[in-house]
């Protein structure tokens, strides 16, 4: 059989390289990235094992010589710094899922964070009209579940919405949670919030309490963990007919369904999975604070995380952690330093930041700063595809 | 082969000469008539008047045919006939408006799209729908997922049946990939194969479905004269693996050469059905195609 | 939000804030008129600045409407954000500008002097941009970019320069919001333009996106809808009665009440 090819339609994917540094960094990286992936499988093992180990030991980076004390924050203990960026990380991840693999733009995304840390708040603090006063271990996989549910409520009517009418309907969802927790003074108690929620279990030899009140070294752990956990499941999805399924519908849902997908199944999924994990940063979250109100999930919480998963990359994992990283990192990093004009904290400037920083991202790089070897979300000029649709 | 010549339009009747256009009265089938019973037991697609309105456009007409298991079936007519919107409706896009498409015997409208494929209809589509930024093997992959059972948890927590699958899945898309004649490109993206390979990698992923009926939108367009010859053989080696094709097409040597029985749309309503040699000759389609002039000679 | 605080800004600088007394007829009218100017200048100049900044640069680059989503997002953020900054996240009180009379009373139905007055003034607006839409050259520029923009184009009309029409407009409306915001519920925060926006947004939505008069339906549906609502279930679950309100007719009826002109609420 001979076929007369045609010349492609499309040219292969490498763009052409300019010269001078960023070319060479491009390429650096591009060999860099086929060097990781020719690795044999224990290989990158290995390597995974040495990043974790890494990170491990970033509470102790201020030791390094010389540029440690420049790396740490000065205006917060830079061990807090680290624990909030890994449940940054872990919303960043789990938004990730839902916009970046199953392409469903959530705009309220710190809902299911917020449910995550009211159900263990409701089920173990003093304050609430429960009186339950379980444990934090207990109340935990209560916390998953209802989070879970949620994010079927929540996806389940909006699932055959156009992209930008879905992304409103899920920042309405955040915003009813906000204006819930702020009307309901016994049940969800507003700005009065919760007192008095424990800490997870454990202690050392010595009986001294893991998760105390002073180190927030034992969190950050924790939370590095939790981190590996959705990090090792999102990619056991991804290599599987699930990650397929998704990827199928968000380049093409009409043709994907054609094809056998049960589009409704998998996106449901994406929304639950999603929400499973921001409720687990919200989980995480209370076992760390002994006190929590309403104020802390605020829509501009929704955004950062958003921007996050936009700035580090959408539809990759090294992407989402390293957006989610530099979207606290950075903020607390600059605290202590205020502006010339109003005299505020920068801390105070991140929305400001990064929502410049959305701006500007979308118009120069809407891939981010980490591209998906799938090009995520379709952000970028869309001139050139397969065949008009 | 002889194309339509101006002389059977010498075989018009007198009602029909002076009209510039297509016979605008509800017609049944003009040739054999085929029996359309209410459920016809050797039909495995049966369209029962079905009629598809949008708004105030009629696309379908009351058409109403059948196909037999195991044959090629051309459905072909000018642009804007109807011919895609019918595929649309067979596989769920669409919902006829009046009427009923039968599978197997059972009703299809109402069904969702996914659920249709499992009922073992598949298709390629006009302009291609590939997942572009997948391999030629993945998007194989895809329609080959059609059957399988592995869940959510079962992927998750890389139950064997997952394994299982995977590996099935594999081989299975290999060989499609292989059957089509695009092996080589296996691990390639979609978006970056040539444009013929792009048309049988749609035709290999609609095969990965396991279907019973397989419909092709145009699937020779933009080849040249020997890709269409590769294209036909490739569908001969289709039906003989047992698989039942519907095909639009607008090269009227590759619907004569392929096609066991045609039907011809025009403004949504069928206007001839038949063997390829006899509706070739038939005046109403060369009509349809050539157009009358204002007065036959 | 940029409108209420340029609002009260100006009325400010010329010497009314929260705290001073009702000033005269003749004072509170050249004082609503100049609010009215500064606020939809502020207003329509941030949205011209937002669209130039922001989306300009997508459009040219073909960005699919996600994008234009979270750019808007995004700018929304900064924008609300500075002003936050810039005022502490506390509000800024506004003089009363319009005493808390009535103008008529039936019964137990008090209508005040305020009320007839925003009224009257949105009534306004909406004519005004009613007929300046269907009515007006510039207008049919509007439909025909809406409708078919390579079409529009290819008919001499200048895109760019209809789309900055439009948000300039938009930015007009916003800003005569704006002022009757300030005179009705007397006080700006750096986030009251976004409940807002959702509320707009919902409004357009009900009524049907791209239908102009549907708007106007949708905005007075959705303002009887949440005042219902209010006085059922307490004032502070108004703009959840909203958003419930959007997802239903996005569920069961996503054409609108007056059906779409333009664009569809399903994939």
């Amino acid at each position: 059989m001979t076929t007369i090819d045609k010349p492609p339609v499309e040219t292969p994917t490498a763009p052409a390289t300019p010269q001078g540094p960023l070319g060479r960094f491009r390429q650096f990286t591009g060999s860099a990235r086929r060097w990781w992936k020719d690795l044999p499988w224990w290989g990158r093992l290995i390597g995974n094992v040495v990043i974790f180990g890494l990170a491990a030991l970033l509470p102790y980076a201020g030791q390094i010589p010389l540029i440690g004390p420049q790396i740490i924050t000065t205006g917060i203990d830079w061990n807090s710094s680290l624990f909030v960026m890994t449940y940054y990380v872990l919303l960043a991840l789990g938004l990730n899922v839902v916009v970046g693999y199953a392409g469903m733009l959530d705009l309220g995304y710190v809902g299911f964070f917020a449910i995550g840390a009211y159900t263990v708040a409701l089920f173990t603090s003093s304050d609430s009209l429960f009186h339950m006063q379980w444990s934090w271990l207990a109340a935990v996989p209560f916390g998953f579940v209802i989070s879970m549910i949620f994010g079927v409520i929540l996806g389940w009517p909006t699932l055959r919405l156009r992209g930008d009418y879905l992304a409103i309907v899920t920042l309405g969802f955040a915003e009813i949670i906000r204006i819930t927790a702020n009307s309901t003074p016994n049940f969800l108690r507003g700005d009065r919030g919760f007192g008095s929620l424990p800490h997870p279990p454990g202690s050392w030899s010595d009986g001294t309490k893991i998760f105390g009140v002073r180190d927030a070294k034992p969190y950050f752990w924790l939370g590095l963990v939790a981190i590996v956990l959705v990090i090792l499941a999102v990619r056991n999805l991804d290599r599987s007919r699930v990650g397929r399924s998704w990827l199928a519908i968000r380049e093409d849902e009409e043709a994907a369904e054609i094809m056998g997908v049960r589009t409704v199944k998998y996106k449901l999924w994406a929304f639950a999975i999603g929400a499973l994990v921001g409720g687990l940063g919200g989980v995480i979250f209370v076992g760390y604070q002994g006190f929590m109100n309403s104020s802390t999930f605020v829509l501009q919480f929704s955004i950062l995380v958003l921007a996050a998963v936009v700035l580090g990359g959408s539809g990759n994992i090294p992407g989402a952690i390293l957006g989610g990283a530099l979207i606290t990192y950075i903020p607390d990093r600059l605290r202590g330093i205020s502006d010339p004009i109003t005299h505020t904290d920068l801390y105070q400037w991140r929305f400001v930041l990064f929502g410049l920083l959305i701006i500007i991202v979308m118009i120069f790089r809407p891939q981010g700063l980490i591209p998906s070897r799938r090009r995520a979300m379709e952000l970028k000029d869309r001139a050139r595809e397969v065949a008009p649709q | 082969m002889s194309e339509p010549h101006i002389e059977s339009l010498q075989w018009e009747d007198a009602a029909n000469t002076g009209r510039v256009d297509a016979p605008a009265g509800t017609g049944p089938a003009i040739g054999p008539p085929t029996p359309h019973d209410p459920v016809d037991p050797n039909a495995l697609l049966q369209i029962d008047n079905v009629t598809l309105r949008f708004g105030g456009v009629v696309a379908l007409d009351d058409v109403s045919f059948s196909l037999r298991r195991g044959e090629i079936f051309g459905l072909i007519g000018p642009n804007g006939a109807g011919k895609t919107t019918c595929f649309n409706a067979m596989t769920g896009v669409y919902r006829p408006t009046f009427g009923q498409i039968l599978f197997n015997g059972a009703p299809i409208s109402g069904r969702k799209k996914h659920e249709i494929t499992r009922m073992g209809i598949a298709r390629t589509f006009q302009n291609i729908r590939l997942f572009p930024e997948m391999t030629a093997l993945e998007n194989v992959m895809v329609g080959v997922d059609a059957h399988h059972h592995t869940s959510v948890v079962g992927a998750l927590f890389r139950l064997p049946r997952h394994w299982r699958e995977e590996r099935e899945g594999r081989e299975r898309a290999m060989a499609l990939l292989e059957f089509v004649g695009i092996g080589h490109r296996a691990n390639d993206t979609a978006r970056n194969l040539a444009y013929g390979e792009q048309r049988r990698l749609e035709i290999a992923r609609a095969l990965g479905t396991n279907p019973t009926l397989l419909c092709l939108d145009e699937p020779a367009a933009g080849f040249n004269p020997a890709e269409k010859d590769s294209l036909l053989a490739l569908i001969r080696r289709i039906r003989d693996e047992g698989v039942t094709i519907l095909l639009i097409e607008h090269d009227m040597r590759l619907v004569m050469g392929v096609c066991d029985r045609i039907v011809v749309l025009e403004f949504g309503r069928k206007i001839a059905e038949g063997a390829p040699a006899v509706v070739r000759q038939d005046p109403k389609v060369i009509a349809a195609y050539l157009g009358v002039p204002a007065d036959a000679a | 939000m940029v409108g209420t605080f340029a609002a009260i800004g100006v009325w400010g600088v010329l010497g009314y804030n929260n705290n001073s007394a009702t000033p005269g007829f003749w004072s509170a009218v050249g004082l609503i008129l100049i609010g009215l100017v500064v606020a939809v200048v502020a207003s329509g100049t941030t949205a011209l600045i937002v669209e130039l900044v922001a989306y300009r640069p997508l459009r040219r680059r073909n960005a699919p409407p996600l994008a234009f989503l979270i750019t808007a997002i995004g700018a929304s953020l900064v924008i609300s954000e500075t002003f936050g900054v810039f005022t502490h996240r506390n509000q800024v009180g506004a003089p009363r500008l319009v005493p808390p009379k009535d103008l008529l009373v039936f019964g137990n139905t008090h209508i005040r002097i305020l009320d007839v007055l925003i009224i009257g003034l949105a009534l306004v607006m909406m004519f005004g941009l009613d007929r300046f839409v269907n009515q007006t050259r510039m207008g049919r520029g509007i439909r025909a970019v809406a409708q078919s923009p390579d079409n529009a184009a290819l008919m001499g009309v200048n895109k760019n320069r209809v789309i900055s029409l439009v948000f300039l407009i938009g930015g007009l409306m916003a800003g005569v919001a704006a002022v009757m915001y300030a005179l009705k519920v007397g006080n700006a925060r750096y986030d009251s333009g976004f409940t807002l926006g959702i509320e707009a947004f919902t409004a357009a939505v009900l009524g049907g996106i791209g239908n102009l008069r549907g708007a106007l339906l949708g905005g007075l549906t959705l303002g009887l809808a949440e005042n219902y609502g209010g006085e059922l279930f307490g004032t502070q679950w108004q703009t959840v009665v909203a958003f419930i309100l959007l997802v239903l007719v996005l569920m069961f009826r996503p054409t609108g009440i007056l059906g779409e002109a333009l664009g569809r609420a399903r994939a």
